[in-house]
């Protein structure tokens, strides 16, 4: 019997021939992750572990970004906790304020994840470095510890979830409506402890940006584990990006047999789907947008890890175009990373969404997680690119979110009522998945 | 004597405490909004020793370790579910909160009821119901981190063996 892409990975971070679904394993991990929310406890179980140093300084990412830039004072000190052990232990890559962004995208970007890695990352989303083939999960702040002690985590490996995604995507199909149809479709627990293997010929129109989307979301299903099998795409977008930081790593490309085992299969055909709208307050409770009906909304928020990409911002400008946003609006628009600010602000994408009458803000997780910079007050409504709308996620617990992808997002901001992107733009004309121009 | 609050499936950790508390972690701080934004009643009346019995999926959501320590530190002496979400399970092994699989005893324990949890047997007794109940055994791998008293001195064993 042949193996998946997960057991194969895991078996050769554990120094095994074989790893099957269900054994436990103890693993050695290529990069750990933690931010300024996960961090500080993490270093506090890290100091009474009976280590003095972490295992790797080169393997240890630390990310200001949850909280940041300081919304008040008791942030302040947790960056001032995780500032001072990223100095004192020399950390080779720790993101201060304006030099790094949402670690989900930001590590990608930084040529610090290849395929074949196993990266545990303090922070529930870390299964979002799979879209590049890698082994990747989240975990909580004394787990984390563990790993910056040993540089080795234990894990079950997981049963493999196939998830199929046929046909070539329909016009305004990208990552997001993909991930939400199958969570639609499996359930909030539909996945749980296991790998969601993403495969099928529809990947093959996914630009890196929609399959880390794709990925991005494996948590709501309750899985361990994303993984897009690498292909082209993938090896191309990792030495592109290894090139451009300066961090050439040679890497293997796993793929899983033939005859590898899944604990069961999910198909979608992309090339009959509409865009797909999360309705309060669970990510499985996602329809097609125009079976929706009529939502006044109050706040639209472009941001977050899932959906504030330098291919999401262009998607989203060019819904906008020329018109200005809806009276009864505001809409805050966050950039994932301080490169995709840069690079939307060279494009020429902030300036319109300004002028538009749009807050477009330094980039931080903010909103999404109801921390600052756009929290909902009592019934407010609000239609969201990030990847949960729980209670009381984005403000008060009787404020309501809406997920879509930054198309349908958009055109609510520019028709005041949440709309398919049609009804204000005609399709935009596609290549693998990005916006030609 | 202990009282059982119950709740539904898919509480997730944004609910146990939302991320507008995450400037702190220390449990007596987190408590005080521990499940304030499912029960407001919850974080007030809550007694030292009681049980949250829930359905699917506890714990679903965000990785933050707040949310074992919030339970913890509003003195919850177990969580009984029908299912965990797995880092929620991860963290509460890891930092000592007890959580028991027991679908059964989900689906008779009524909220409110007095009941009585043996961590080290896994059995939950329904004092009000008149009836007692075996969790599902945790594997032998999370055994160890339980008895060496959560995840800090089973690494501390650990590193003080390879060293
Ligand atoms: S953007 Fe939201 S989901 Fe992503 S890491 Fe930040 S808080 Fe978590």
């Amino acid at each position: 019997m042949g193996q998946t892409i997960t057991e194969k990975i895991l078996a050769r971070h554990s120094g095994k021939d074989d790893a099957r679904a269900g054994d436990i394993v103890m693993c050695k991990v290529d990069l750990a992750m933690a931010n300024d929310v996960t961090a500080p406890p993490a270093i506090k179980a890290f100091s009474k572990m009976g280590t003095e140093r972490v295992w790797d300084r080169s393997k240890v990412a630390l990310v200001a970004s949850h909280f940041v830039p300081a919304k008040d004072i008791a942030s302040a000190r947790l960056m001032t906790h995780m500032r001072k052990f990223a100095l004192e232990q020399d950390i080779e890559h720790f993101f201060e304020v304006g030099r790094g962004g949402i670690e989900h995208v930001l590590l990608p970007e930084e040529g610090l994840v290849a395929p074949g890695d196993v990266i545990i990352g303090a922070d529930s989303h870390s299964c979002t470095y799979g879209a590049l083939g890698c082994f990747s999960t989240g975990v909580g702040s004394t787990d984390l510890a563990a790993v910056l002690a040993m540089g080795e985590i234990w894990l079950r490996v997981p049963h493999s979830m196939k998830i199929v995604y046929d046909g070539v995507p329909a016009p305004w199909i990208v990552g997001k409506d993909m991930i939400l149809a199958v969570i639609a479709q499996i359930g909030d627990d539909g996945a749980s402890y296991m790998a969601m293997e993403h495969v099928g010929e529809a990947l093959a129109h996914l630009s890196m940006d929609s399959r880390l989307t794709l990925s991005n979301m494996a948590i709501e299903a309750g899985a361990k584990s994303g993984i897009v099998t690498p292909d082209a795409v993938t090896t191309a977008y990792v030495r592109e990006r290894q090139a451009v930081m300066g961090r050439p790593r040679d890497f293997e490309v796993p793929v899983s047999d033939a005859d590898a085992e899944y604990e069961s299969e999910v198909r979608l055909d992309t090339s009959s789907m509409e865009p797909m709208v999360a309705r309060p307050s669970l990510p499985s409770r996602s329809v097609p947008v125009s079976e929706i009906g009529r939502v006044r909304v109050d706040q639209v928020f472009i941001g977050s890890c899932t959906n504030a990409k330098i291919e999401d911002l262009r998607i989203a400008a060019y819904v906008l175009g020329d018109e200005k946003l809806a009276k009864n609006i505001r809409l805050m628009v966050t950039p994932a990373t301080q490169r995709v600010w840069q690079q939307a602000n060279a494009e020429g994408l902030l300036d319109r969404f300004a002028a538009a009458g749009a807050s477009v803000s330094t980039p931080t997780c903010g909103a999404c997680l109801g921390a600052h910079m756009g929290v909902l007050g009592p019934g407010e409504v609000c239609v969201s690119t990030s990847n949960r709308n729980y209670v009381g996620r984005m403000g008060d617990r009787t404020a309501e979110v809406y997920l879509t992808n930054p198309a349908v997002a958009m055109a609510t901001a520019v028709a005041g009522e949440l709309v398919h992107p049609e009804e204000i733009r005609a399709a935009p004309p596609l290549r693998q998945g990005a916006l030609v121009a | 004597m202990p009282r059982a609050w119950k709740y539904g499936d898919n509480v997730d950790t944004d609910v146990i405490i939302p991320a507008r508390y995450l400037t702190t972690s220390d449990e007596t701080e987190l408590a005080e909004h521990a499940l304030e934004d499912l029960d407001p009643t919850f974080a007030a009346e809550v007694m030292k020793g009681d049980v949250v019995i829930a359905g699917d999926n506890f714990g679903c959501g965000s990785s933050r370790e707040h949310a074992p320590l919030a339970l913890r530190g509003a003195g919850v002496s177990a969580v009984v579910a029908r299912s965990f979400a797995r880092i929620f399970f991860r963290n509460a092994i890891n930092t000592g909160l007890t959580i028991l699989v027991c679908p059964e005893a989900v689906d008779a324990i009524e909220s409110g009821a007095e009941i009585r949890v043996d961590p080290a047997t896994g059995t939950i007794e329904d004092l009000t119901g008149g009836r007692s109940f075996r969790s599902e055994p945790l594997p032998d791998s999370v055994r160890d981190i339980v008895d060496a008293g959560g995840l800090v001195p089973w690494v501390r064993n650990r590193m003080a063996v390879t060293r």
